[in-house]
This record gives C-alpha cells, sequence and structure tokens, in this order.
C-alpha cells in the first residue's frame, strides 16, 4: 500500500520495461526506498537512526564474511587465530577493529531507534507490528553480539559465556539440561565454541531476514512523525528519494567519522583488557562484565538480592532480565494514550526525560562496575523504576493525563498554513 | 487485561526492588562497608607518556632498541613474547643480517625435529621463527617459579587495565611494604611489595634492579625509570605492532570521510532547499 499520490515506477529503458514485466525488482526498491515512497516531511534527525543501524548490520556482515576466513573456531587456536589476524593478515587489524567497534556502533544506532520510538510513540497503532518486529531484531542482535565476544576466546569470552549460560541454570527443573544444550558440555569448551560460530554466523541473516518484514510492515501504514499526526495529503509528504535519501547519505558520513575515529584511534577504548588473556578456565577474572550494550540489563540481573518465598534471588534477576525486554512486546497495549509523540504529551515527557532516561543511565554505569555498595543499591531503584515506568506508571497515565492541542497537519505545523486539500 | 497483569507483574518487581533496597539500606548505614586494605595502599599507574601516544603518536624505533635489549637482558629469561617473531624486528629498524644474527643467538632454541631421527629436538631460531617460548610448558614454568606463571608479555600492554603505564608503574614501583601495612597484606615467602599490583604483593622479583643494569650503546643513560619506559615501549609495540601505520591510516580515512561527507551535506542541503523556503516563510 502507498499513498494514492506516490510517483509511479517507470522503467527508463527497453531493458528496464523487459525486466519490470517479469521480475519487478526495481519496482521493488523504487517503492520501498525510491520516490515511490512518500514519506513525511518534518522527521527530526531521530528518524535516520533506522538506516543508521542497517548500514553498520552491513559492516558487520562485509567484516564478519573476511574475518570468518582467517579465524577459527577451535579452543586450542581461536585466540592465536584472532592474533595471526591482528598480526599477519593484509589490514587484517582494520578488519577486526572494524568488526568489533562495528558492533557498539551498531548498538548506539539501534538504542537510539528504539528511543526515538519510545518517545514518539512509534509503537502506537497502526505501527505495532513494526515494533515487535524491532524487538525481535533487538533480541536477535543481543544474541548474535554475545556470542561474537565469545569468539575471540579471551579471558571475558569465556567467563562471560559461563555466566549467561550460566543464567539458565536458574530455572527450576529444565535449567541444567538447557545449559548443557547451549554450551554442548557442562563448561564452555570446544563445542560450545564451534556452536557459538556457526550461530554468530547465522543469526545476521536471520536479522537481515527480519529487517525486511520490519520494512515491509512499515510500508503499510508509512513512516511516523515528530507529530505524531497522521499523513493527511501529498503536501505533508516528500518522496524518501532524494530527500531522505540525501538526509540519511550525509549522516551516515557523520557517522562514519565517529566510528572511524573510534576504531583507528582508540579500538580498544569499549572493549576490556582481560579478553586479551588466552581464556583460562582455572583463573578467574576479579570483575567479569558484558560488553557496554548489556549492562543496563546486567545491572537489573544483579539487583535481586534477596529470595521471595522459595523463589531464589538469581531466578529472580533472571525473570526480571528477561521481563525487563519481554515487556517491550506489550508496550503498544500497556500505553494506551491516544496521542502518539510525547512533543504533546506533558506529563509523559517528564516521565520520560527525567524518569526513564535517568534511570536507563544509572543501570548502565551500575551494570559496568562491580557488585558492590553503593552500585547495587543504586541499581535496585533504578530497575524498580524501569519496571514501574512501563508497567504501571504508562498504562495510568494515559488515562489520566490531558494532551495538548495536536497540529490539524503536518503541514500546518511545518509551515503554519493550513494543509491544501487536493480536490 | 494487559495493563492489569501489567501492573501486577510491575508491582511485584518494584516492589521487590524497593524491599531489597531497604534491606542493603540498612545494612548499609549500619554496617558500612569497608575498603579492602589492597584499596587503601594500592596506586594507580604513573604520569607516563610514550611517543606512540596520541593521535599523531609514532614509535621511536631508538627505544624501543633499547626496549628490546632490556627484553632480551632482563625479561626473557622468565617471560616469553610467543606472538612476535625474529622477523618482526625489522620494523624496529634492525637490518636483515642483524636479525638473523639476533635470531641464530638467540638463548632459547626453537623447536624442531631432528631430520635424521624423528625425535623431537631443538635448533637456532630463524627470522621466520616466533620467539621460542622460555619454558616447554605451564608446569615447567610454574615449577621453576614457585609455582606463579610468568605471562606472555606479547600483548601484556593491552591485557592490563592502565596498559605500557601500568607496566612502567610495575617495573618502577618496588618498595619497601609501610610500616602501617597490616601483617596479613605483608609480602610471604617468595612474594614482594608492590603498590602498583592489585593484591600488592607480587610473585615476580624486582626485575630492574638498580641503575646500569643493561648498557645502551647508543649511550642512553641506564636508569631505572629509562629500563622501565623503554621497555614498556617495546612491549607497547609487541602488542599493537601495526599501531603508527592504524594511526596513519586513520587519518587518510578521516580526510576522505571528512570531503565526501561535506559534499553529501552539501548536495542535501541544495535537495531539501524549497521544502526548507516553505518552513522559513513560517518563521518570517
Amino acid at each position: 500500500m502507498s499513498f494514492p499520490w506516490a510517483q509511479q515506477y517507470k522503467p527508463a529503458t527497453e531493458f528496464g520495461q523487459w525486466m519490470d514485466d517479469r521480475l519487478p525488482i526495481g519496482r521493488l526498491v523504487y517503492n520501498s526506498l525510491g520516490a515511490g515512497y512518500p514519506t513525511p516531511r518534518n522527521l527530526n534527525y531521530m528518524w535516520n537512526f533506522g538506516s543508521l543501524a542497517g548500514v553498520f548490520l552491513v559492516v558487520q556482515i562485509v567484516t564478519g564474511i573476511i574475518l570468518a576466513m582467517h579465524y577459527a573456531a577451535n579452543a586450542d587456536i581461536a585466540f592465536d587465530s584472532v592474533e595471526h589476524i591482528m598480526r599477519d593478515v593484509n589490514s587484517g587489524w582494520m578488519i577486526r577493529y572494524a568488526h568489533a567497534n562495528g558492533a557498539s556502533f551498531f548498538f548506539i544506532a539501534i538504542y537510539l531507534h528504539i528511543g526515538r520510538g519510545l518517545y514518539y510513540g512509534s509503537y502506537k497503532a497502526p505501527r505495532e507490528m513494526i515494533w515487535l518486529l524491532g524487538v525481535v531484531i533487538y533480541l536477535l542482535a543481543m544474541a548474535t553480539a554475545f556470542m561474537g565476544y565469545v569468539l575471540p576466546w579471551g579471558q571475558m569470552s569465556f567467563w562471560g559465556a559461563k555466566v549467561i549460560t550460566g543464567l539458565f541454570e536458574a530455572i527450576p527443573l529444565v535449567g541444567k539440561p538447557i545449559q548443557e544444550l547451549l554450551l554442548g558440555g557442562f563448561a564452555p569448551d570446544n563445542a560450545a565454541l564451534n556452536r557459538f560460530f556457526s550461530l554468530h554466523y547465522l543469526l545476521p541473516f536471520v536479522i537481515a531476514g527480519v529487517i525486511i518484514m520490519h520494512i515491509w510492515a512499515l510500508h503499510i501504514p508509512g513512516s511516523s512523525n515528530p507529530t505524531g499526526v497522521n499523513v493527511k495529503g501529498k503536501q505533508d509528504t516528500v518522496p524518501f528519494h532524494p530527500f531522505y535519501t540525501a538526509k540519511d547519505g550525509w549522516f551516515v558520513g557523520l557517522a562514519l567519522i565517529f566510528f572511524t575515529a573510534m576504531m583507528f584511534f582508540m579500538p580498544n577504548a569499549l572493549g576490556h583488557a582481560d579478553n586479551y588473556i588466552p581464556a583460562n578456565p582455572l583463573s578467574t577474572p576479579a570483575h567479569i562484565v558484558p560488553e557496554w550494550y548489556f549492562w543496563p540489563w546486567y545491572a537489573i540481573l544483579r539487583a535481586f538480592t534477596f529470595d521471595f518465598l522459595f523463589v531464589p534471588a538469581k531466578l529472580l534477576g533472571v525473570l526480571a532480565m528477561f521481563s525487563a525486554i519481554l515487556v517491550w512486546f506489550f508496550l503498544p497495549w500497556l500505553d494506551r494514550s491516544p496521542v502518539r509523540s510525547g512533543d504533546y504529551r506533558p506529563r509523559f515527557k517528564k516521565f520520560f526525560w527525567f524518569g526513564l532516561i535517568p534511570c536507563i543511565a544509572i543501570l548502565g554505569y551500575c551494570g559496568g562496575a562491580p557488585a558492590e555498595e553503593p552500585f547495587v543499591m543504586m541499581s535496585q531503584l533504578a530497575s524498580a523504576y524501569y519496571f514501574a515506568h512501563f508497567l504501571i506508571i504508562l498504562p495510568l497515565l494515559s488515562r489520566i493525563e490531558k494532551p495538548e492541542p495536536l497540529p490539524n497537519s503536518i503541514t500546518e505545523a511545518v509551515t503554519g498554513k493550513p494543509l491544501q486539500q487536493a480536490s | 487485561m494487559v495493563r492489569f497483569f501489567g501492573i501486577l507483574i510491575g508491582l511485584f518487581f518494584a516492589g521487590m526492588l524497593v524491599y531489597s533496597f531497604g534491606r542493603g539500606a540498612v545494612e548499609y548505614i549500619s554496617n558500612p562497608p569497608v575498603k579492602a586494605v589492597e584499596y587503601q595502599f594500592h596506586e594507580e599507574p604513573k604520569d607516563v607518556s610514550f611517543t606512540s601516544d596520541g593521535p599523531f603518536g609514532k614509535f621511536d624505533n631508538q627505544q624501543l632498541q633499547r626496549g628490546f635489549q632490556v627484553y632480551k637482558e632482563v625479561c626473557a629469561a622468565c617471560h616469553g613474547i610467543r606472538l612476535v617473531a625474529f622477523r618482526n624486528l625489522e620494523e624496529l629498524g634492525y637490518t636483515e643480517d642483524e636479525v638473523k644474527a639476533i635470531a641464530a643467538n638467540w638463548p632459547i632454541e626453537a623447536p624442531a625435529i631432528d631430520p635424521a631421527t624423528g625425535e623431537a629436538s631443538t635448533r637456532p631460531p630463524i627470522p621466520a621463527d616466533k620467539f621460542p617460548k622460555p619454558f616447554a610448558n605451564d608446569v615447567a614454568a610454574g615449577a621453576a617459579n614457585n609455582n606463579a606463571i610468568p605471562p606472555d608479555l606479547s600483548l601484556i600492554t593491552k591485557a592490563r587495565e592502565g596498559g605500557a603505564p601500568y607496566v612502567y608503574s610495575l617495573l618502577s614501583g618496588y618498595s619497601d611494604p609501610p610500616a602501617e601495612l597490616p601483617e596479613a597484606n605483608r609480602p610471604g615467602i617468595g612474594l614482594h611489595y608492590n603498590a602498583y599490583f592489585a593484591n600488592l604483593n607480587i610473585a615476580m622479583a624486582p626485575p630492574i634492579t638498580g641503575d646500569d643494569q643493561v648498557t645502551y650503546s647508543d649511550g642512553t643513560n641506564a636508569t631505572v625509570s629509562q629500563m622501565a619506559q623503554d621497555v614498556s615501549a617495546f612491549l607497547i609495540w609487541t602488542a599493537e605492532p601495526s599501531l603508527v601505520k592504524q594511526k596513519q591510516t586513520g587519518w587518510a580515512v578521516l580526510a576522505f570521510l571528512l570531503i565526501a561527507t561535506i559534499l553529501a551535506f552539501l548536495s542535501y542541503k541544495s535537495i531539501w532547499a524549497d521544502v526548507k523556503a516553505e518552513k522559513k516563510k513560517k518563521e518570517a
């Protein structure tokens, strides 16, 4: 579906016409990312991070495929094969540092993309399915990134794998068998490393598949926008190409400047020194921490320090950690405010900027800190707010809040003049 | 329904967390955590700079050669650099012949197979060999060192929090334990006090014991600090041989991206000019 005023695909050449009659792939691209996709004219820069995440996924897939040509997924030689890439493969260091830092930039893009959705209510009808698929992409990305971090087989790889798969152990009855199935043994070893490598190679393509569905679902209602007001006429939109291809294009360049500055001048700043020590099952690192993009969830996991009746604290932490993400699946039905954009929701805006954002920042900070006081207490308060925000505040807020008046149309919001309805 | 159950679950989690916070806070106030003794005496790495620091940093080959000399004469007896090959030394400015000589005269031989009998044997290393490990295996390394296995140094400046300044501080930071250090934290048998080491007591005996422990051929004064700094610089190189190349490539990439991004930005501006003009009218 598209808006009736969308530009129509006209093959420019005879060959294009011939193709279009048989396999209209040019038409598909034209209608998805080209001039055939009318897009709200008022998107701000928060709408740039979806395409940016896509760019970094491509960076990850391309560098990853090259790394896989030189990497050896064997517990005895994995660490040395990574160093072989760093030292002896032509420009191997560049490929590896691009891949290691690319993961972080993918998550930066995806977090800002999710944050955009949370603030502007992009998850609301009729875009629930886009949001749900997005959460699936995020979960797949977390699994992929976690398994990727295990592959260099350093100390943090090994102990991270042990701790994360150990979480499943907390599940009653089936926990232990699940953990052994994940690891292919009782502790991380060659079997675990091999299956992680296999899945780490597979999942990005699954992600790419879900992204296709994510974009497909997006093109049914079309993009949301900062006012949250529906597109009402041709004046409200501009063709995706060249308008948003140009905007996305230069912004990708800007992001790549930050990315390359990171990968060439401080490539290990986001890593952990312990991962340059080969995995050693007999020596536990002083502080086992995952990569930064997992810190908020790790803080929630460690915030539970007391058993509840017969439920041990560890299981509570695991349940809470998974619930913290799973709650996003229910978000479109928890927040029933008919107004999408946070710009027009005075109370929601306060809870978002002074509640949710600081809360996630604190969780992120505490997740990377050692499990000591006062960090545990800070994560307890922040986790309590996190659950309260999504499960209590948002559902109640949509009942009591009086939203500010919405503009009549996107065009009016941008130009101050009413939208001229085409006759 | 979703909201009803949502609120119940939210109340449960938030309640549990607030309760845990309360219990933790009471415990924290009634029983404030005492900082471990290690924290009180532990010191952060000294402030030391290397020529390879910063976005324009370059290796000083003279210093790396001096550092290699310290490594060879002081460290190599116990610590390997198994990821580095003799041929890599050419990057420090040694000629091919010098590298051949360094390899051939290396005190530890490379593992080999006796061509006559097929049995395991050793031979003098050649430039293509990685530096041979000083001990055949971890058991031998532990047995010779009071059960403390000397770590391989190839990646040490990347594998320790604090990097090269930490290595420098550790090497030059041995001292007598302070008088107020509790008995339990004093170095036991075979341990040595070092405030830069995480638990204060390190198994490695002070490797650099005094000035002029090595004799530099370039005439540099071999103070303890100088030797520690030179070998740390050498270990920055072993950990990241392509460090300088990375920075140089980085500048080229940044210059390209900057131009490309400016061009892309200008084309974005020109494409949007008409649409933006409408918006400007509103503001006017």
